[in-house]
């Protein structure tokens, strides 16, 4: 280890006051994101832990029985593997087109429409949803699954808007007229060369609003309990009525499916050939 | 090889059509009657309320190579990108092979073109690159592996068919795209500034290449260029473009030698530019623009008839030749010699063998060598 530090050291690197304050950072990045973690990670197996004791007493598999067996949690999964994707198909649908719009062409009012997209993003959520909610039942939405979507889709278009459009727009538009030179149609550019290359940024996009989607638990709350729970709704009933054992279990269970998310699309956002093979003077 | 056969096939049935036949190329713009090649009229563009193309007409005939020279700015690249379909003129018509293309896009378009960045696609191999305009024209899959694998040796690229373009050089890229536009055999090809991002000794060796390709396959073929020296050496003919217009359209050799305007002169070639008049050798005061080729510079040690006395102001060796500043009591001329070099300050005799006078931007001497003797 030593061998591979000291030749970095030579090249006139980070003096030791930088080295140390990194070091520090790292220190308290690991200590409030991985700290958490492992101590969902104990709790979930642990019979009892209390305050002076630096690990748990004894452990046990049963909160993981009680979170697996009972019936309104299992519904709740299911919810919610449901309303994510259908989130981010549906925003896909609305978005990629008006992200593509934003990208290429320009129009009256293009970049009022672009700020205002944050607008849903800029005040307090819980005062929207409030508002939102007095709309849906004169509109009869409440406790409707499209009701819920709509909660969820619009907590996912800044991002499905904003980063595609970025993307869209980093395509040279000389890759897509040499498409057409070659014969292609304007709908083949499209999906041979445009939306291929977009694809990263498209993908970053569709990732972070499944997450949001699966995180969304305030409005969904409002608009959708009791009828359509998911998975952060049940959290809070847990939280409130279960012991904190049984949280933990919930935790780790609703951070599986943005793991494996995040692990199965890293490939394709680290692949980052949007750089690659043409020449930009 | 597949390429040229499928080329042949078009070209019977082209002339099966009640079309002049085919003469050979490079035989001057006789043949414009005939339709064939490209023709452009009249045309026109305007983009923001600025004229960038004006009126212009040119006809390219088939298997000719022609290059629209000129500075930034002249309307070179305008011109190609309507002639390709990228860009809607306001006015004109755009002919290739006696057919109106002007109303087409780009994609219905017979034309082929090779960007100046390449335009590679990243995200597909080199083959997939190249076979993707057939894959549209929905050619059967193993005729497309042949006419691909054709087309890539023909540029010397079988090797890297299987790469993406990030991999390969800037030199490999270029003859990619290349590829990539002659697999369509289109009736005419289209290069936009194509070595631009080369360095100057791969510049040299591609376009030798390019124009190599051009000759064998015989293919229509518009160059858009602002280097006089690559225009030059590949070109049957160059339309020098200033401002929106062609200023001369012509052969090499005749645009140097005879340049029609003063533009002309001084973007072609290198000039020794006066504002005065010429006579009898010499260069004296008046309105109007003379200019002398620095070839048609003399430099002697003894004097001969038309010769005025010269002082050797300095020698810039320019490898196979040297350029000379020759201090006359008219003006300062720059001349090119060959063989042995004069010194820093001898004293000897210039002459000057033709010279051209322009008045206001147009050429008015008759076009004639001066005969001051025989240097």
């Amino acid at each position: 280890m030593t061998a591979t530090v000291t030749p970095r050291r030579r090249k006139s690197g980070p003096g030791p006051a930088v080295m140390l304050l990194v070091g520090l950072f790292v220190l308290l990045m690991t200590i409030f994101i991985i700290g958490p973690l492992v101590w969902l990670g104990l709790h979930a197996f642990s019979e009892s832990w209390s305050y002076p004791n630096l690990l748990p007493s004894s452990w046990t598999m049963r909160w993981w029985q009680v979170v697996l067996s009972d019936k309104s949690l299992g519904v709740a999964v299911q919810n919610s593997l449901f309303f994510a994707p259908m989130t981010v198909l549906l925003s896909s649908i609305i978005c990629l087109p008006a992200a593509y719009a934003f990208a290429r062409h320009e129009f009256w009012g293009r970049r009022t429409f672009l700020i205002g997209l944050f607008a849903t993003n800029a005040f307090p959520k819980m005062g929207l949803f409030v508002t939102i909610a007095s709309l849906f039942y004169a509109l009869n939405l409440m406790n409707t699954i499209t009701g819920v979507l709509i909660i969820h889709i619009l907590g996912t278009v800044v991002f499905m808007t904003w980063i595609p459009a970025a993307a869209f727009a980093a395509v040279p538009r000389s890759l897509e007229e040499a498409a057409r030179d070659a014969g292609a149609s304007k709908l083949r550019v499209l999906t041979s060369v445009t939306l291929p290359m977009a694809f990263p940024g498209i993908l970053v996009a569709m990732v972070m609003s499944f997450l949001a989607s699966f995180d969304e638990a305030q409005g969904t709350y409002l608009v959708g309990a009791p009828v359509f729970m998911t998975m952060p709704t049940q959290m809070y009933s847990l939280v409130l009525n279960y012991p904190n054992q049984v949280a933990a279990v919930f935790s780790i269970l609703l951070a599986i499916p943005s793991v494996a998310l995040m692990t199965a699309a890293h490939k394709h956002i680290a692949g980052g050939h949007l750089a690659e093979g043409f020449q930009i003077k | 090889m597949t390429l040229f056969s499928t080329r042949d096939e078009t070209e019977v049935s082209t002339t099966t059509e009640p079309a002049l036949g085919g003469a050979p190329a490079g035989d001057g713009g006789n043949r414009a009657a005939s339709g064939e090649g490209l023709t452009v009229r009249g045309l026109h563009k305007v983009l923001g309320g600025r004229t960038i193309i004006d009126n212009l007409d040119l006809q390219v005939n088939e298997g000719e190579l022609v290059s629209l020279l000129g500075p930034s700015g002249c309307g070179k690249t305008t011109t190609l990108r309507m002639i390709a379909g990228f860009l809607d003129p306001d006015g004109g018509s755009i002919q290739v092979n006696g057919r109106e293309v002007s109303h087409l896009g780009a994609e219905k378009r017979p034309s082929a073109m090779v960007f100046q960045n390449y335009a590679l696609w990243p995200h597909m191999t080199v083959f997939k690159n190249v076979a993707f305009p057939l894959k549209l024209r929905k050619r059967p899959k193993k005729e497309i592996e042949e006419r691909v694998d054709a087309v890539l040796e023909l540029v010397n690229l079988l090797h890297h068919k299987q790469s993406r373009p990030a991999r390969i050089s800037g030199g490999e890229q270029q003859r990619v795209a290349l590829a990539r536009a002659l697999v369509q055999e289109p009736q005419l090809l289209l290069l936009d500034e194509p070595l631009s991002n080369l360095d100057a000794k791969l510049r040299v060796k591609v376009r030798e290449d390019i124009r190599g390709i051009q000759q064998r396959l015989g293919i229509t073929t518009v160059i858009v260029t602002h280097d006089q020296e690559e225009a030059m050496s590949i070109s049957d003919r160059i339309a020098v473009m200033n401002a929106g217009k062609i200023e001369q359209f012509s052969t090499p050799a005749d645009l140097y030698a005879r340049p029609r305007t003063e533009f002309v002169a001084t973007f072609v070639g290198s000039l020794n530019r006066f504002e005065g008049s010429y006579r009898d050798g010499r260069i004296s005061d008046g309105s109007d623009v003379v200019g002398v080729r620095p070839e048609d510079v003399k430099f002697s040690r003894e004097p001969v008839p038309g010769s005025l006395p010269a002082v050797v102001e300095r020698v810039v060796p320019r490898g196979h030749f040297q350029e000379l500043f020759l201090r006359r009591e008219d003006a300062l001329l720059r001349s090119f010699a060959s063989g042995e070099s004069p010194a820093v300050g001898e004293a000897g005799h210039a002459l000057i063998t033709r010279a051209m006078t322009f008045r206001g931007d147009q050429r008015v001497d008759a076009d004639q060598p001066v005969n001051g003797g025989q240097a």
